[in-house]
């Protein structure tokens, strides 16, 4: 190389790269001039200004963060507000003692519990040290007082206006509304990285659970701000100009808080879900799920001892079971399985069998809860006995591919797209799910056998009580399917103005209106002479439904026995219905779970769902419906089957 | 005899102005650092890791010889296009931008490796073709730092994709670009500003020069940072407020204090005085990288030499003027003042080739 470099004009060269270089050199100097220029503008011009800027921090900008949009059920009824009460705040960077010191004397004269000591530990954990926090939120006029007579004697305390947010309803709808709760690290990583974080300057909440968190950035708001002139101890003197802030907007809800606790309240003690649909928009009239929590104590930060008992309780009341919650469909499944054999052309509706009381193919048999069979059963009479029999021969008859290729569209194992967070999916079983699932070749292949229980719902499959009820609202809307949601209107905050989300159909399903009209009949007649029918004696109205029974656990050959299984392991009842028959305007799916038959325990409370929402009827106290009065002998009774995923006919 | 000769081989490398320079340098960070982190021996022993970490790899470099170093270069800028195309493709996405490839052991952000790559494989590229210069080559050359802007650019990461850039144009500039063609570039972009880059530019990025324009259209948003340092720089006046007493750093004030804002810390605290103190500094390096590129005995140590200066300079002028509220924000610490290992060991690692250019030419003489 540099043999090459001394045959060329070497000198010419360096000359030029000289040139260049004198070049840069200049460039350099201009730049370095034009960086000390900025300095001497910022540091002696103007250095009086900025002086005064900072000394102490003069004018300080502080924001004002807007308040948060309130959640209204569609009558008006309102599910979450705010309002303003008194702080006491500690900034613990300020304190002249030890933290615990303060609390103590402050304690000589402010009601402060030991529950509020361990919250304030708790947030002090997850926050910083300049940050002041709440040691005790709602002070009464009283204690106000006699904190301002001894401020002097805590620098660092401090009393202060704030916004709280209230769940009037308390326990009730805990699930969908969800709550707010404080700020912490991973919220704020998340908000920096959507470029959102400046507008949380001021703003101590965020919705972390349900509707205040899927619509948390319609809640919000936007904040202002204040330029403030303070003195040396950082106290505002006045306002020098300010934004202000635009309040979060309101959400009104399709649900009917009313309908809404008459279902909590049938529930009682009773573990389970429920969710009802308005068949014509897909709107959620109300979403039950026992047990439920009180949204409030999230909101201050609840304390390590509540939390630990919410968060390790085995029912789980922090799950919301209607969208969380997987379950079997049971027989609830049966009048699908049947549209499906109508739409693919394997059954007309006339195609009876004999029912011996099992089905047996190879040398297994998969029994009938009726011991002697069903008789002749056609499909209307599958439906209103529940005849699993006639679903077992269906299910092989169709192939597990065929289910799963028309169950998919209607809903089943996938996400409804509620709008809320946390929803679950479910499985709708296929051959190509089971190689997914299973990571040995032996069981990764479907076996005939798998197929056959699927036709009665039990099996490999599980489905969010959601799927369920938007399956049977799709259904009775002759196949024009809906996204289910929530939320009708957002309402914005200052002009009032509505805005609707969700008018059109997700999808129109292609389905023979004859062939839906058969399963409706069959339905309606179940809840007239079928399994359900005890429920619905007398109702003015005509409905439709479906009974369902999912076992929880596999016995193993051992006798099922309500009564003498442990209750976590007895069966879950389901439900599904609807009403009015001819022009349906509410259609419900359900679980009470460990309740055992479904006939006995769920249908009763879709029957008051229904009174109320239809009629406007009110459950009175004393009429206890038929609960335990119909005694699950059939089933409790039934011989056990050979095969482990047994099903309960109902 | 032996120790003897062990250390001179050990030193021999080693340009001592420049590591004179570099250690005054460090000495500004670890004051300002340990300030601007509320005195916090955990950030100071944790940046003389990567310091040591750092001077180790220059000492390794500046061992190499420029020949070797040339052999580097394609292998380099392979390398790193291979490294920019796979984080395209699989990249992870941190806060919106896909910048980082997760090689099992670690994640490693390809782009700043072509920061030194793509002044190396142009150096070399016209090293090559140094007998017969022609249009062509410039138009190959511009080819060359073209493809990884567009995958930074892509990513998206705008400040390094220019800064990249920018290092690959200090090349064409020593190389001997005509200065139509420059003038005429520049003419170009001013007119492109308005008319096409302004319109391709992301949301963030317009707010971004608009906050530059004014702070206080947004004073708790993106204007925060740019008003908090300049009251932080302004206050500091012409002695400073004194190492450890800047209000606005302990009161929280100035936001990423110890990395790309650390400038604020030690402009508040040493004030004009200390300012002029640190241009003179870089001015010193930047005149030592200059001395060692017009010293270089081949066109590529010229080129190299010249270019890594100019990306020093660059860096830093990017940084302060940041700070100082006259430029728009984009991440680019200040060259071996901001906390933070990666940036200090890539502008170590060009220190160590500026040592190796200059030691080549010692040897030649010698």
């Amino acid at each position: 190389m540099s043999r090459r470099t001394v045959l060329r004009d070497h000198h010419g060269e360096r000359y030029s790269f000289q040139l260049r270089l004198v070049v840069v050199i200049t460039g350099v100097l201009i730049g370095f001039a034009i960086l000390l220029s900025r300095f001497v503008y910022l540091q002696v011009m103007k250095h009086d200004k900025y002086h005064t800027l900072a000394e102490s921090n003069r004018i300080s900008l502080v924001p004002i963060p807007p308040s948060r949009g309130i959640i209204t059920d569609r009558n008006g009824v309102v599910l979450a507000h705010n309002y303003s009460a008194y702080t006491l705040e500690i900034t613990q960077s300020k304190l002249g003692e030890k933290l615990d010191a303060t609390i103590d004397r402050l304690a000589e004269f402010i009601d402060i519990t030991a529950k509020d000591r361990r919250r304030f530990k708790k947030l002090l954990d997850e926050s910083k040290d300049f940050e002041s926090l709440p040691i005790k939120t709602r002070l009464s006029d009283e204690e106000v007082a006699r904190f301002a007579a001894q401020a002097f004697r805590f620098p660092g305390v401090e009393v202060k206006a704030r916004l709280f947010r209230q769940y009037p309803m308390g326990e009730s709808a805990s699930h969908l509304v969800g709550y707010i709760g404080r700020l912490n690290d991973g919220d704020l990583k998340r908000l920096d990285a959507d470029g959102r974080l400046p507008n949380y300057k001021g703003t101590d909440h965020i919705g972390k659970f349900g509707l205040e968190q899927s619509y948390e950035q319609v809640l919000h708001g936007t904040t202002g701000y204040e330029q403030v002139e303070t003195d040396a101890g950082g106290r505002a003197i006045r306002a020098l100009n300010s934004t202000q802030a635009t309040p979060g907007n309101n959400l009104v809800l399709t649900v009917d808080i009313k309908l809404q606790q008459v279902v909590e309240q049938a529930f009682g003690e009773r573990r389970g879900a429920l969710l009802a649909i308005e068949p014509s928009t897909g709107g959620i009239l109300a979403m039950v799920s026992r047990p439920g929590f009180d949204p409030n104590l999230f909101v201050d930060g609840i304390d390590p001892v509540s939390w630990k008992e919410l968060n390790d309780a085995t029912s789980r009341p922090l799950n919301n079971r209607a969208i969380q919650g997987l379950y079997p469909p049971g027989s609830t499944f049966k009048p699908f399985m049947a549209l499906a054999a109508l739409e693919t052309g394997k059954r007309r509706p006339s195609d009876a069998i004999s029912d011996p009381g099992y089905f047996i193919m190879g040398n297994n048999r998969w029994r009938d809860d009726a011991v002697h069979g069903h008789g002749m059963v056609d499909m209307h009479k599958s439906i209103v006995v529940s005849c699993n029999t006639y679903y077992y021969r269906l299910a092989n008859d169709m192939g597990i591919d065929a289910i799963s290729n028309f169950m998919g569209p209607l809903g089943f194992g996938s996400r409804t797209g509620v709008d809320l967070p946390g929803e679950k999916e479910g499985i709708l079983p296929s051959q190509a799910w089971k190689r997914r699932a299973f990571k040995r070749k032996e069981q990764q292949r479907w076996l005939a056998g798998d197929t056959i229980s699927i036709g009665n719902g039990q099996g490999f499959n599980t489905y969010t009580i959601i799927q369920m009820a938007q399956s049977t609202a799709t259904l009775v809307n002759n196949g024009v399917q809906y996204r289910p949601h929530l939320v009708q209107y957002i309402e914005d905050s200052v002009s009032r103005e509505r805005r609707a989300l969700e008018t059109v159909p997700a999808k129109q399903l292609p389905y023979k209106p004859e062939h839906i009209e058969v399963i409706k009949q069959a339905m309606v007649a179940t809840n007239m002479q079928g399994t359900s029918s005890t429920a619905f004696r007398g109702a003015p109205y005509t409905s439709g439904g479906k009974t369902g029974t999912a076992q929880v656990y596999s016995l193993k050959g051992a006798k099922y026995n309500a009564s003498s299984t442990r209750e976590e392991l007895r069966d879950h009842a389901l439900f599904i219905a609807f009403a009015p028959a001819d022009k349906p305007r509410i259609a419900l799916a359900m679980i009470v779970e460990n309740a055992g038959f479904g006939a006995a325990h769920a249908a009763p409370i879709a029957r008051k769902a229904f009174d109320y929402y239809l009629l406007g009827k009110l459950p009175s106290q004393e009429a206890k419906p038929a609960a335990g009065a119909v005694a699950p002998t059939a089933e409790a009774q039934a011989p056990i089957p050979e095969i482990t995923s047994h099903s309960h006919a109902d | 005899m032996l120790i003897k000769r062990l250390i001179k081989r050990f030193v021999d490398p080693i340009d001592p102005w420049l590591l004179l320079f570099v250690a005054l340098l460090v000495g500004v960070s670890l004051m300002t650092i340990f300030s601007a982190s509320n005195q916090s021996f955990d950030k100071i022993n944790s940046k003389l890791v990567s310091v040591v970490v750092a001077l180790s790899a220059m000492w390794v470099v500046s061992n190499l010889k420029p020949v070797q170093l040339m052999w580097l270069a394609p292998q380099l800028y392979t390398f790193g296009m291979v490294l920019l195309i796979g984080v395209a493709l699989f990249g992870d996405i941190t806060n919106g931008a896909r910048r980082w490839l997760d090689i099992g052991v670690a994640r490693i952000q390809p782009s700043e490796l072509m920061k030194l790559a793509v002044p190396m494989m142009l150096a070399w590229y016209f090293d090559r073709h140094e007998a017969s210069l022609k249009l062509k080559h410039f138009a190959v050359a511009a080819l060359l730092i073209g493809m990884p802007m567009a995958l930074v650019l892509k990513q998206p990461d705008l400040g390094t994709a220019l800064l990249i850039g920018a290092a690959g144009f200090y090349v064409l500039f020593f190389a001997g670009l005509s200065w139509r063609i420059i003038l005429g570039g520049l003419a170009g972009l001013a007119v492109a500003i308005p008319f096409v880059i302004w319109p391709l530019m992301h949301d963030y990025q317009r707010e971004r020069v608009m906050t530059m324009i004014d702070p206080m259209a947004d004073p708790l948003g993106n204007g925060y940072h740019i008003i908090q340092s300049t009251i932080a720089i302004g206050s500091g006046g012409v002695f400073g407020k004194g190492w450890l007493k800047g209000t606005q750093t302990h009161l929280d004030f100035i936001p990423e204090r110890t990395t790309d804002f650390v400038f604020a810390v030690y402009a508040e605290e040493f004030g004009l005085i200390g300012n002029i103190l640190l241009l003179i500094l870089y001015l010193c390096v930047i005149g030592r990288g200059l001395m060692i590129a017009n010293n270089a005995s081949s066109l590529f140590g010229r080129l190299l030499a010249g270019a890594l200066t100019l990306s020093f300079f660059t860096y830093l002028f990017v940084n302060m003027g940041m700070v100082s509220g006259i430029l728009p924000v984009v991440g680019v610490p200040l060259p071996l003042v901001s906390y933070g290992g990666t940036a200090m060991l890539s502008i170590l690692i060009g220190f160590g080739m500026l040592m190796a250019i200059q030691r080549d030419r010692k040897l030649m003489k010698s």
